[in-house]
Order: structure tokens, then sequence, then C-alpha cells
């Protein structure tokens, strides 16, 4: 088989329909759902309602599976997912040090940082001074808990809800949660005006 | 198997690269090997555990020079050959040298939003009794098997404590090298930074670490 990736998928995707073990338009659909469909703003949108809603953001912590299927969102790599809430004392990060488990179904396919062989390695070991290069530094006092994905457990960071944003509605709530801060590399958003962390 | 996938705690890897406004995909034939990969896992010659397992064989250093979706592509081509549903004299030709019909048929594309709604995962439904207590100290085994496994180097010999307890699932370590289930309950378990890392962890933080019975033992 060639070398060249291009090539080499060209090749490949071309012997296995041949073949018959593989359709096209299967693989096509594929590429649709994790492209265009399945993203953070489906993990924006659980955390939205986790904030305007106390009651289910109470669900959402006790049985994270249950309370994002409310709202639609479940399935592949996510069949068990687990909400970390982050308060004034505790700072969550979530890794997959052995290779890329990301919660799908709320956040998509992981960016090149969270595969990247820097953010696994150092995520563990250093995780104020990964941090710190996304911006984020934390007091003494926060303590931080760095979640390795090393199961079929998917875990999504519930940052705090930022000041002055009693009155929004949840759907101007869910514009403003990152995919970063969901991740845990990013503290909470800063209302629209601000600076988005 | 104490590969270079397993990072946790290396140093030396630099800065975490982080290009403004990334795409999902960075270029088409991503686009493909990630779309052929999970059709052809759909077809069950493989599990995902396997898939996993087949990443790591990559040798170090083509897995450090490899894209990430490269590695699938690596992968997917090693798992083709070990199961028989391609042969190296088809991929080398690039043409059917056995006749269709010989393996799986295609997952057709109507499957797909079933197959991505999938709970099924690798929980199992079944009652075994926890050997662990949320609460306990447990310390994560000295093992170094030479296959696949979830318990990551850095924890190893390592004191912790059961957070809490995710329920009975497969234990990949046994699952990826076709050596049965052996379903279990897998705990998350809390190390302290300093109980890792010593005096370069800090003392409030910690580490969770989600490990299955067989990577631990009580303290």
């Amino acid at each position: 088989m060639p070398s060249d990736p291009t090539l080499r998928v060209k090749a490949l995707e071309s012997l296995l329909v041949e073949k018959g073990l593989v359709d096209r338009a299967t693989v096509d659909a594929l590429i649709d759902t994790y492209e265009h469909r399945v993203g953070p703003r489906n993990g924006a949108r659980v955390v939205a309602r986790a904030w305007a809603d106390p009651e289910y953001r109470r669900r959402l912590l006790a049985d994270a599976d249950r309370a994002i299927a409310e709202l639609g969102y479940g399935g592949m790599q996510g069949e068990h997912m687990v909400v970390v809430e982050n308060t004034p004392r505790v700072h969550n990060l979530v890794v997959c040090t052995l290779c890329s488990c990301y919660p799908w179904p709320v956040l998509g396919l992981p960016p090149v940082w969270y595969k990247s062989a820097a953010y696994r390695s150092r995520a563990v070991i250093d995780p104020r001074g990964v941090l710190r290069e996304f911006g984020v530094d934390l007091p003494d006092d926060v303590e931080v808990r760095v979640w390795d994905s090393t199961a079929e457990v998917r875990y999504l960071v519930l940052p705090e809800r930022p000041a002055r944003t009693e009155e929004w509605t949840e759907q101007q709530l869910a514009a403003i949660v990152t995919r970063d801060s969901m991740v845990g590399v990013a503290r909470s958003p800063a209302p629209a005006g601000g600076r988005s962390a | 198997m104490n590969g270079i996938h397993d990072m946790g705690g290396m140093h030396g890897f630099g800065r975490i690269p982080r290009p403004p406004d990334e795409p999902v995909f960075h270029a088409p034939w991503e686009r493909r090997a990630f779309g052929l990969a999970l059709a052809l896992e759909a077809l069950g010659l493989w599990s995902e555990d396997a898939f996993r397992s087949a990443i790591e064989r990559i040798p170090p250093v083509e897995y450090l020079r490899q894209p990430y979706y490269e590695r699938w592509v690596v992968a997917v081509v090693d798992l083709l050959q070990r199961s028989g549903a391609v042969t190296a004299a088809e991929l080398e030709g690039g043409r059917p040298v056995r006749p269709a019909g010989t393996t799986p048929a295609a997952v057709p594309p109507g499957r797909v939003p079933a197959l991505v709604a999938s709970r099924a995962g690798s929980r199992r439904d079944v009652v075994v009794a926890p050997r662990f207590r949320t609460g306990q100290s447990v310390r994560a085994r000295n093992l170094h098997p030479s296959g696949h496994t979830r318990l990551p180097r850095y924890a190893r010999g390592r004191l912790g404590t059961v957070e809490r307890d995710h329920g009975v699932w497969i234990l990949p370590d046994t699952n990826a090298e076709g050596r049965g289930e052996n379903p279990q309950h897998v705990y998350s378990v809390r190390f302290a930074a300093r109980e890792l890392w010593g005096p370069a962890g800090s003392a409030r933080d910690a580490v969770y670490v989600d490990l299955w019975e067989d990577h631990l033992e009580p303290a």
C-alpha cells in the first residue's frame, strides 16, 4: 500500500468497498454525524440547563447518563458519563493519558491538543503548568483534580456559572459555554462583554 | 504493554499545540480514515479493546511520527489481516483475491443512527460482588503485562483511595487479547499528587484513575 496517507486511505477504501466490507454511504454518514451534528454545543446545553435549573444540576451530578439523555444526548463513546463540578475550591481537568478518550455525545471529537503527547504526558504530573499554558492561573488554595479516562467512563466538567448572569436565559447561558471549560482547561467563561477564557 | 502510548508523567514533549480555529478533520483522508474505522468496527470482527491494542503495538518511533488518524489506519490494516478479513496479498495488490461473500456484509448506512446512539458499550449487567468499597485504601498492583492494559505505569505500586464504584465492566486487558471478558468492578481511585510524583506534586492536588479489580490490591 502507498505510504502517503491520502493515497493509502483511498486504496484501502476501494479495496474494502470491492470486498463488500464497507459501504461508502455508511462512511459518509458517520463522518457527517461527527463533523456536523455532534459537538460541544450539546455539552453547552447540558451545562446551561444545570446552571439554570438546580434540580437538573442535582440529577446531572448524581446520574449523568440519565440527565444528559433528558436532552437527547448519549451513545457511542459516552455510554457511561460522569459530570464533575468545579467550585471555588475545586478545579477539575480531564485527560486520557493512554489514548484519546473523550465524551463524544456531548463534546464531539477531541481537538489536536487533547490528543497531543504534550497534553497527555503533562496533565497528570503538572496540571497547574498545563492550566497556566491555557491562561488559567489557579490560586494555591484551589484543589486540582485530574481525571485520567483509563476506563470506558467519560468525564465532563461542569464549570462554575459566571457572576452577573442571574437574569440570563438558558439559551444565553449555553452560548457562552466553551468546549475548553467542559474539559477543564478553561475556567468559567466571562459573561458577554468580558473576555471568554 | 510498557509502550510509548502510556505517556502520563513523561517529560520532554514541550508546549501543547493549539492551532486556532481548528477544524474537526484536518485533511480529507482523516475524514475517510475515521469513517472507515468506525464502519469496520461495527462489523464485530474485533473489539474496541483490540483496536486500542493494535495502536499500542505501533513501534514507538513510528507512533510519535504518525498523525493521530494515521495510527488508526495502521491499526485497521493490522486487524483486517489478523481477523482474516483481508489478506496481505489483497492489501499489496489493492484488489480482492478471495471471492466476495466470505466476509461479513458491510454495515448499511441506515444503521448509522442506531450505531451512533448505541449505549451497549462494554458495561455488563451481571451481579458480581465488589471486592473493594468506597473510602477503602488500595494499592495499584505492580504489573507489567506485555499486552494491553488500562493500568498506567505512573500509578503502579501507588497507594490510593476508592472514590466511586462504576459498576461491572469487561476487563480490556484480557478482552483485547481474546482471553475473555472477565467482567468485574471498575473504581475511580484517587491518588494524591505527592504519592505519584513525590515533592514535584502539589500537596493539595490529586489524580483520579479508573481501575479494574485486577489492577488493585487491599492496602
